[in-house]
């Protein structure tokens, strides 16, 4: 266990130092989001064993909300970011209650055809600005102090709720509620017959998916200071998919190794290739899927236990 | 277990290094960036030949100002406003950007807009045709270069109601653009006497139009409106002909690119009124200059092409006249001087942003009157700046003090 606490306490210095290296702290704060958006997603498929399509409609509508609370009532960072985690729950357990009555593709089906019905919504609704987005969104000031426009210390803000985020999802897992959950993963019939209502802890493993999820989109739309119709689109939905697949379901860290290849390859290989990076992400996951199928992180852990 | 860590260590590495992107811009430099389709529905109407158009401009300065060596970044914003804004961003946080330029599609370029406006550098949207830019989405930042879609409804709309298309029904590409385009033709149809019968949306780069001309054949309107650009008004405009919907009604292209009368050809085409703000047959200055873009490019400039090159020796003229980079100070100047180059005689700089100029009503020449290669348009009316742009409608804060 000591490599373990080692390589956290290293991965800790270099987030914390993050801003010394000249690293690009809009690019590390969009990083944490999606970091954090697939360890939201990985907490349902990788511990609880239901594959949503539809996650970037929890992301999209807590980004929507916090943007138009903040932008057209001028509501404050915390207020905002604790509406849009808000929304993204109550969407959560509508669409977690209609979903976990069925299993496998069904299910999955159920969130893809949900999480369309979002999308139309937020490109119609009045108050979305269609195709436009929501521009200009103030960062505020944390608790009417601490102000967030500079991106140092929004950085800092985002990383600690990141770190919160991270434990807290960890503690869950070792909860005595992540034990059934990984027992309803395993096989779900025989946690019906040890007595559990296997449908309560689906639907909070779905409520509470879908409002980190909100969380990792509402501060998206703080760092970045727009929300538009890519944060709910389908495409979003498919990457974290590949986040969590391609950095390790299941594991830990692995969502946050996915989510930090994805959104480097992304973001400087589109200046060099434009179009193509897509296909390219598309061949890593080939190439994950055939080579190591049980992730980065998850391989390597798998090695590990081997020898 | 030890090997496992420092593998994931590595990898880490590897991500923060893809995240040490480039270094600030020097101080000895001037960044132009421009962000634009290069791969989209738009990328024909500006794309590469608007960066080439912006180098030609750069080299006629002679590469320098002020002493500095000019720079440009290109991006393709793929048609998404938050992939054009981030990259406004990130280019006005890393590499000292101190001019950009917002090419094809209004979304695209609000949101850039408001970024540039947030960090002070001037922003020249030349390829966009949303009046909203220079209304309530304007900053004291942004200057609206080419056209606007006031002024193209001021044109187009206003001459065929005139000539006797009195009753209107409209192909609208769904987003800001094209509801801005729509509501500015319906007006002007109004207010000239005509008569608006309805609309539909079309998405962006639709690649079908038979169930939207369906619609508006079933309307009985006169007129066909097409609210739309690029591949989506060539596409529209394929497919009426194609139905015959251009003999029971007539089409009007509210925005049309010559590259775009290229590409359907001069059948297909004839008799179409359009608005432009550039004609390389104008003059001897329009010909001389496009002779040049033709030699790089293989085709004729379209007025974004003949924009961007003015975009960009404006700004850096007004580099020279201040003496400085600093925002402030070369809006100030932007806001002063007269525009006098091949692309605007006499153009200025309103308080609002819109870079008044004149524009040209043509009228797409038959097969039989077109003499030689690219001898598409023949004049209809010179329109003065000041009447296809109309007043300051005072939407503009920064332009209402």
């Amino acid at each position: 266990m000591n490599g373990t606490r080692i390589f956290y306490v290293l991965a800790a210095l270099f987030a914390l130092c993050v801003p010394l290296f000249g690293i690009y702290p809009i690019f590390m704060m969009k990083l944490l989001c999606f970091a954090m958006f697939a360890c939201a997603f990985n907490l349902l498929l990788g511990f609880s064993g239901m594959l949503s399509f539809g996650h970037a409609a929890f992301f999209g509508s807590a980004a929507y909300a916090t943007g138009w609370l903040m932008t057209a009532h001028g509501c404050g960072p915390i207020a905002g970011v604790a509406a849009g985690v808000g929304v993204s729950a109550a969407l959560g357990l509508v669409v977690g209650a209609l979903a976990i009555r069925r299993q496998g593709i069904y299910l999955a089906m159920v969130t893809l055809a949900l999480a369309q019905v979002v999308y139309f919504v937020c490109l119609e609704a009045p108050f979305t600005g269609g195709e436009n987005g929501l521009q200009d969104v103030p960062r505020g000031a944390l608790a009417g102090l601490l102000p967030l426009k500079s991106d140092l210390v929004m950085y800092y803000a985002v990383l600690a709720a990141f770190v919160a985020v991270y434990l807290l999802i960890r503690r869950i897992v070792h909860s005595p509620f992540g034990q059934v959950l990984k027992a309803i993963r395993d096989n779900e019939n025989r946690a019906v017959s040890l007595g559990y209502d296997i449908d309560r802890y689906k639907l909070l493993a779905f409520v509470l998916s879908a409002a980190i999820a909100g969380l990792a989109g509402s501060l998206k739309a703080l760092v970045l200071g727009f929300v538009t119709l890519s944060d709910v689109t389908q495409a979003n939905s498919g990457e974290v998919i590949l986040m969590t697949l391609v950095g390790g379901s299941g594991t830990f860290f692995g969502p946050v190794i996915g989510a930090a290849l994805v959104v480097t390859l992304q973001e400087y290989l589109s200046d060099l290739v434009g179009g193509w990076v897509t296909v390219i992400i598309g061949a890593v996951f080939v190439v994950c899927v055939l080579a190591f199928r049980r992730g980065i992180v998850g391989e390597l852990a798998a090695r590990t236990f081997r020898r | 277990m030890n090997r496992t860590h420092s593998a994931l260590l590595s990898f880490m590495g590897i991500a923060a290094l893809g995240g040490c992107g480039s270094a600030l811009g020097a101080a000895n430099e001037v960044v132009i960036g421009d962000i634009d389709d290069l791969s989209g529905n738009y990328a024909d109407v500006q794309g590469q030949g608007g960066i080439e158009a912006i180098k030609m401009a750069i080299a006629d300065f002679g590469g320098t100002v002020l002493g500095r060596k000019i720079v440009l970044l290109t991006a393709d914003h793929q048609n998404k406003p938050d992939v054009g804004a981030s990259k406004a961003r990130e280019w006005a946080d890393q590499n000292g950007l101190n001019m950009l330029i917002g090419g094809s599609n209004t979304g695209v370029s609000i949101a850039m807009a408001k970024v540039a406006g947030a960090k002070k550098v001037p922003f020249f949207a030349v390829g966009a045709g949303g009046s909203s830019l220079t209304n309530e989405d304007c900053t004291p930042y942004t200057i609206h270069y080419s056209y606007d879609t006031t002024s193209l409804a001021n044109g187009t709309a206003s001459t065929i109601v005139k000539a006797g298309g009195k009753t209107w029904y409209y192909i609208t590409a769904d987003y800001a653009f094209g509801t801005q385009l729509q509501n500015a033709a319906s007006k002007v149809v109004e207010a000239s006497g005509g008569k608006n019968l309805g609309a539909v949306r079309a998405p962006l780069g639709a690649s079908d139009f038979s169930s939207f001309l369906l619609q508006a054949q079933g309307s009985g309107a006169q007129v066909l409106g097409l609210a739309n650009a690029g591949e989506d008004f060539s596409n529209s405009l394929k497919a009426a002909n194609e139905f015959g919907l251009t003999k029971s009604m007539k089409p009007a292209a509210l925005l049309a690119f010559i590259n775009n009368i290229h590409s359907l050809g001069l059948k297909s085409a004839q008799g179409l009124y359009l608005t432009t703000s550039f004609y390389w047959d104008l003059n001897d200055e329009t010909r001389a200059f496009s002779k040049r873009f033709f030699e790089k490019m293989k085709a004729e400039p379209t007025m974004d092409h003949a924009g961007v090159y003015s975009a960009t020796l404006t700004y850096l003229k007004a580099v020279k006249a201040a003496g400085t980079t600093d925002p402030e100070k070369v809006m100030a100047e932007l806001h002063r001087a007269k525009i006098n180059d091949m692309f605007a005689k006499g153009g200025y700089v309103r308080a609002d942003g819109v870079m008044v100029h004149d524009m040209y009503v043509m009228q797409v020449k038959s097969p039989q009157e077109s003499k030689y290669p690219w001898d598409y348009y023949k004049l209809v009316k010179q329109m003065k700046g000041e009447e296809a742009f109309g007043p300051i409608t005072g939407l503009c804060p920064s332009a209402r003090r």
